[in-house]
């Protein structure tokens, strides 16, 4: 996995390690991720800032938790993170962890990773590092507190909120490898050099996981807002077809399409989002339906066995999906595929089985005329009726 | 008087153990999820619990009663300790045992929603030692025992408790339909 | 306002909430709990809360809570 850097944002990846870190209290912190307008980097995208105060309202001490597990496999960025500049991330977590008091600080590593530069930088920051087992919904929050507290790591019920209660019973504050990487930046350099790139609504960097139909893959910093067309344009395409944004949980924006900015605002009309940055090329020589269908089955696969309609909605969905890849001649079966997603949606602990239904539903859509053509015991791709 | 007593100690205990089967054959029939017969699913967990909660009752009416009676001579310290009694030691020490197990097993029961599935589960695997050692305590204690009525009433409880667990031990006692469940420890 | 949260990593489909409260909750093919209202949680009129708390407390798995 080769890493490009856009020309000008050279940021993460260029960083070098730091001496003394800052010492800040938890109302700087907490100013200085609001003030960045930083978001989560690890899927949801949900604001830092937000996630801060609420583990600084317990009584007490919260823990820290770094979240490399990196389940998604279309994502690479927090490995690169964690073999190039580890002291980033170590740094972001220690810094964020001194200014809650934190009880403990951990940095969990998914299996996937090598942790040995992680644990090297990590000996003399007070941060441990947790190399861990665990598949698509490990990294999942209330799953990685699960596993960190010695449960099987499968996601709790949403209602229990890990800031509330999460490793140990205590105030739990989970982020990503890349935005305490990003924490980390912005403590050293201010909210002023983070904000100059990105948008203002949208501010940063950040990086992004190319793979599929392109000439070389790998991981590319960019700042938020960017082209579709200019981030992928540094791993050069090889004709593209669609774009899967957000990984094995995404959605597909057309390759006609490379004007595309990635932000929630433009991705919103494809189902799409920015995520974890994962961008997959698909190329003009796979079949989409094929495609999806191996993405469903392994995702129903993926599911942690635990909520009824993911047991037994996923593995329907992803056959139904099968079946229209063969050409079988059912036209049953986008109604079928249809229904299932629909019975699937918002009825599970964790979003495994909506992100199923988005990427699934976005294939549908966006590959309709394949779709007919299917049905019609044609493939383009792959020929006629097997 | 004592002898009322004494046959309300009686009376009480074996229709406590026809409940306790009721209750146990109920409680395998709403783990399966199934319905039964004419009662609803929520209704075969209706009747389990509500089972349970008259076989308590009449434990309560059973014990008391006893120990009121002369005849009986039966002290407090045998009521919470087994096997200390001075008249058929050892089954009147099963029953002893079997009311400290229904102790425990009901105020977990009624506690449920506060102390969670995980504690609720584990405590509810004792009802499958709490009922033989009733029912080993009713067959062999008191004037009733080896009568052939007393018997027919032991073996049908029995019966029904063996089909109830071995029914639960099929492989198919955890499906419904063809559908997948999911995985819960205990 | 009150809502019916289902409990998806406690819930085995056993159906009894769908009995007693059906205006809120049917049964999917596989039996479990399936909203009527679109909402994840449906929320739960005045005149209901009585169904709703009986279905809370017959739950044999403690799956469903009022919220």
């Amino acid at each position: 996995m080769t890493t490009m850097t856009l020309s000008d944002t050279r940021r993460l990846l260029a960083a070098e390690p730091m001496g003394t870190l800052p010492r800040l209290s938890p109302d700087t912190l907490l100013a200085l991720a609001d003030d960045a307008g930083l978001t989560g980097r690890g899927g949801a995208g949900f604001p830092t800032a937000i996630k801060v105060r609420a583990v600084t309202q317990g009584r007490r001490a919260p823990v820290v938790v770094g979240n490399a597990m990196e389940g998604e496999p279309l994502s690479y960025k927090d490995a690169v993170l964690l073999t190039r500049v580890p002291y980033l991330v170590v740094d972001g977590l220690a810094i964020v962890a001194r200014a809650l008091g934190a009880h403990e600080a951990v940095l969990a590593v998914g299996p996937e990773i090598d942790p040995t530069a992680a644990i090297e930088a990590a000996r003399t920051r007070g941060v441990q590092v947790a190399h861990l087992e665990g598949g698509f919904v490990a990294g999942q929050e209330s799953a990685l507190v699960n596993q960190l507290d010695g449960r099987p790591a499968i996601p709790g019920d949403p209602l229990v909120r890990v800031t509330t209660r999460g490793v140990y019973g205590r105030p739990t504050l989970v982020l990503n490898a890349e935005t305490l990487a990003q924490l980390g930046l912005i403590a050293r350099h201010g909210v002023a050099w983070f904000r100059e790139a990105g948008l203002p609504e949208d501010p940063g960097t950040s990086l992004f996981s190319i793979s599929g139909s392109v000439e070389h893959a790998g991981v590319v910093e960019a700042p938020r807002g960017s082209l579709l067309g200019d981030v992928l344009a540094s791993a050069g395409p090889v004709h593209p077809v669609a774009v899967l944004v957000g990984g094995f949980h995404g959605a597909w924006v057309p390759a006609t399409a490379p004007a595309t900015r990635l932000t929630a605002h433009d991705l919103k009309p494809y189902g799409a989002a920015v995520g974890a940055g994962v961008l997959h090329v698909l190329g003009h020589d796979t079949c989409p339906i094929r495609m999806a269908a191996g993405i469903a089955g392994y995702l129903a696969e993926e599911s942690a066995a635990q909520c009824g309609p993911c047991i037994n909605g996923l593995p329907r969905m992803a056959d139904a999906l099968e079946r229209l890849a063969d050409r079988v001649p059912d036209p049953g079966l986008p109604s079928e595929i249809d229904r299932m997603r629909l019975l699937v949606t918002g009825r599970g602990a964790c979003a495994h089985p909506d992100g199923t239904a988005r990427m699934v539903a976005s294939t549908m859509r966006v590959f309709a005329d394949h779709v007919s053509r299917h049905l019609a015991g044609h493939c383009e791709i792959e020929g006629g009726r097997r | 008087m004592n002898e009322a007593l004494w046959a309300l100690g009686r009376g009480t205990g074996i229709v406590a153990l026809v409940m306790f089967t009721i209750t146990l054959v109920l409680g395998i029939a709403t783990h399966s999820g199934r319905s039964l017969g004419g009662l609803g699913r929520f209704g075969v967990a209706d009747v389990h619990r509500t089972a349970a909660l008259t076989g308590v009752g009449l434990i309560a009416v059973h014990v008391g009663s006893l120990l009121f009676d002369p005849f009986a001579q039966l002290r407090l310290v045998d009521v919470l300790f087994p096997f200390l009694g001075a008249y058929r030691p050892f089954w009147l020490g099963l029953g002893t045992l079997a009311l400290d197990l229904l102790a425990v097993v009901t105020v977990v029961s009624l506690l449920r929603h506060r102390v969670g599935p995980r504690v609720f589960r584990a405590v509810h695997w004792l009802t499958y030692v709490l009922w033989p050692v009733a029912w080993l305590h009713a067959l062999g204690t008191g004037t009733d025992a080896g009568s052939v009525w007393m018997t027919g009433v032991a073996a049908t409880c029995f019966a029904a408790v063996t089909a109830a667990v071995g029914w639960r031990l099929l492989p198919s006692y955890g499906e419904r339909g063809r559908t997948r469940t999911p995985r819960k420890s205990l | 306002m009150t809502r019916l949260h289902v409990d998806w990593t406690r819930c085995d489909g056993h159906g009894a909430c769908a009995e007693l409260v059906p205006e809120l909750l049917a049964s999917d093919e596989w039996g479990f709990p399936l909203s009527r209202t679109g909402e994840r949680d449906p929320e739960v009129p005045v005149s209901l809360e009585e169904h709703a708390d009986h279905a809370v407390r017959s739950c044999p798995l403690m799956a469903l809570r009022l919220v």
